[in-house]
């Protein structure tokens, strides 16, 4: 039984003599791709390729780079140890140890805080599910990179003063 | 004796350096122009000391690569043909060109140097003896590696040579009974004629079906697209060369590019006239060598230094753009424009309107192999350029259009060549 709305027989349209002589219809082909090269040739500035490393594309303020953790007034993580983020997160990279703070009317800190960078899918949950906008991926760093695994494992300092310049 | 081993040694050189220089300058094509095709920039990082000739530095990287790249080889191969292969597809795609004439004579000293290596009067069945050999090398490759890939590339590569070579020696064929010749010196030469005094008597202009049959088996021979199916990635990995690599897939890949040059000047040199001018014969080339030497020097000095002119606007333009060595090159490449469009024009002080025989019999040399060279340039490219524009056939479809569709036109071009030449002759 075929599906209501498609035909039932697939036709194809006859070739005329001229599309079956094959050469005329690579010469038009040729003459397709002809113009292309020359357009190029004669105006290489106007090509869409971003010549990455000098050239970069700006991308929009919601773009979810690398992650950073943000602080308080005195420079302590605003992070209450909550755990929100590593729960919610699908790929299981957020590591928390919490410990108690000297302030009773803050009730938690993390002692360690480490994401793996390189299980993180960039999915922005974790923002998503911080109650004290502790958590952001604002940096617009997307240039990740490293000669071993470990270095890919970041702590609380490093994600404390995340900063533009690209390196681990 | 000495001088002719001399001078066959000599013309041995040119030839080798000709396809030798030809193939990275393919393979820049090949990437810089398949790149502009599909509207991107293609190779432009590599750099010897910020110059970077549009991509052309990288051929060299390529090469450099490709010399320190661990030479993995599979365990159960056959040792010797495995080794062997690669070197007989590049000996096969060098041998052809013994028989390609670059230019008719030049008169030295009195002696006149015939400018082809070897003038074979059989140069038409060496051509088609060689091609057929160029199969083996892909045979054996596939064969000796000892892998079901490379085994189905070689199965191809053989059957799509014995269905094309058919094809091939049919559309040569009709050459031969037009210009009653198999010595390819002897086609060329009688290419430089014309028809009712206005139209150059090229191949293509006595036999068209048989260049087109010729330029589909030669697209088949050198297993170029739309006929790559013995390399086809998406279905048999690399094919043939699958198990190389290091030095010997260089070899393999130089020369699949050698076989493009050399199908290329047998396009050429069949079909378009090899070094033949259109209406500048010798002798009228030999009577205003130095006018026509005066002018050409003159316009190449013109066209250098608008070239140079060019690159000068482009180095004030990209100032500021890179901030490294790389921002010199412009600067570098006009100012080489620059001198070779003075030296050009300084040379007209030498009054080469009053050149003598002996500069002459070297003019016309030179013009005529650098029209050779032009016209091997255009056809290699013309490879590139339809590579990147059209879709391959299937492997049935490349069996059914050998036989059931090329073998009887070439038989019915032959036929109509025949009767043709019965009631032209009668």
């Amino acid at each position: 039984m075929p599906y209501k709305g498609l035909p039932e027989v697939v036709t194809t349209r006859r070739r005329s003599f001229w599309e079956s002589v094959y050469f005329v219809e690579v010469c038009k082909g040729l003459a397709v791709t002809g113009r292309h090269l020359l357009r190029n040739l004669l105006r290489t500035g106007e090509m869409p390729t971003v010549q990455y490393p000098e050239q970069r594309r700006d991308y929009g303020p919601r773009f979810r780079g690398r992650h950073r953790l943000l602080k308080r007034e005195d420079g302590s993580p605003r992070c209450v140890a909550c755990m929100m983020c590593s729960t919610v997160c699908p790929a299981d990279c957020i590591e928390i140890v919490a410990a108690e703070h000297a302030d009773p009317a803050i009730e938690k800190y993390p002692a360690s805080f480490t994401i793996d960078l390189l299980r993180c899918v960039y999915c922005g949950l974790c923002e998503e599910a911080c109650p004290c906008d502790a958590i952001r991926m604002d940096t617009g760093i997307y240039e990740i990179a490293a000669d071993n695994r470990q270095a890919f494992v970041v702590d609380k300092d490093f994600l404390l003063h995340n900063d533009k310049d690209g390196t681990l | 004796m000495v001088p002719l081993v001399l001078e066959a040694f000599a013309k041995i050189v040119f030839m080798f350096l000709l396809i030798m220089g030809f193939v990275p300058l393919l393979i820049w094509a090949e990437r810089k122009g398949s790149a502009f095709i599909q509207d991107r920039t293609g190779p432009n990082r590599a750099a010897v000391l910020g110059i970077r000739l549009a991509g052309l530095v990288h051929p060299i990287a390529d090469v450099l690569k490709l010399v320190f790249k661990e030479d993995v080889v599979p365990a159960q191969r056959h040792r010797f043909l495995y080794a062997f292969a690669p070197m007989l597809v590049m000996i096969v795609a060098m041998s052809t060109y013994a028989v390609i004439p670059f230019g008719d004579y030049l008169e030295v000293g009195g002696r006149r140097i015939p400018l082809v290596v070897a003038d074979l009067k059989v140069g038409m069945l060496y051509i088609l003896a060689i091609a057929s050999l160029g199969t083996y090398g892909v045979a054996l490759g596939g064969w000796a590696s000892n892998s079901k890939y490379t085994f189905l590339g070689a199965m191809r590569s053989t059957a799509s040579m014995i269905s094309y070579e058919i094809t091939m020696a049919l559309s040569l064929l009709g050459l031969f009974m037009i210009f009653g010749t198999l010595q390819i010196t002897q086609i060329v030469a009688g290419q430089g004629e014309l028809i009712w005094g206005w139209l150059p008597r090229w191949g293509i202009v006595v036999q068209p079906v048989g260049f087109l049959l010729f330029i589909a088996a030669v697209y088949a021979e050198t297993n170029r697209t739309p006929f790559d199916m013995t390399e086809r990635d998406s279905e048999i990995v690399a094919g043939y060369h699958t198990e190389y690599s290091s030095l010997k897939f260089a070899l393999f890949f130089m020369a699949e590019y050698a076989h493009m040059v050399v199908a290329a000047a047998l396009i050429a040199a069949l079909f378009f006239g090899g070094y033949q001018i259109p209406w500048l014969p010798r002798p009228m080339l030999e009577a205003h060598a130095g006018m026509l030497l005066t002018g050409s020097l003159a316009a190449g000095g013109c066209l250098s230094l608008v070239v140079a002119w060019l690159y000068f606007r482009r180095a004030r333009r990209e100032r500021g753009w890179y901030n490294d060595s790389r921002e010199r090159e412009p600067g570098f490449l006009g100012a080489v424009a620059a001198l070779v469009g003075l030296g050009l024009l300084g040379s007209l002080t030498l009054a080469p309107w009053s050149v003598g025989a002996a500069g002459a019999s070297i003019f016309v040399t030179v013009a005529q192999t650098g029209c050779f060279i032009a016209k091997v340039a255009f056809f290699a490219w013309l490879f590139i350029w339809v590579r990147w524009t059209v879709p391959s056939f299937r492997y049935d479809q490349v069996m059914r259009l050998g036989w059931q569709i090329m073998l009887p036109v070439g038989l019915l071009n032959l036929a109509a060549t025949a009767v043709w030449l019965v009631i032209a002759h009668r």
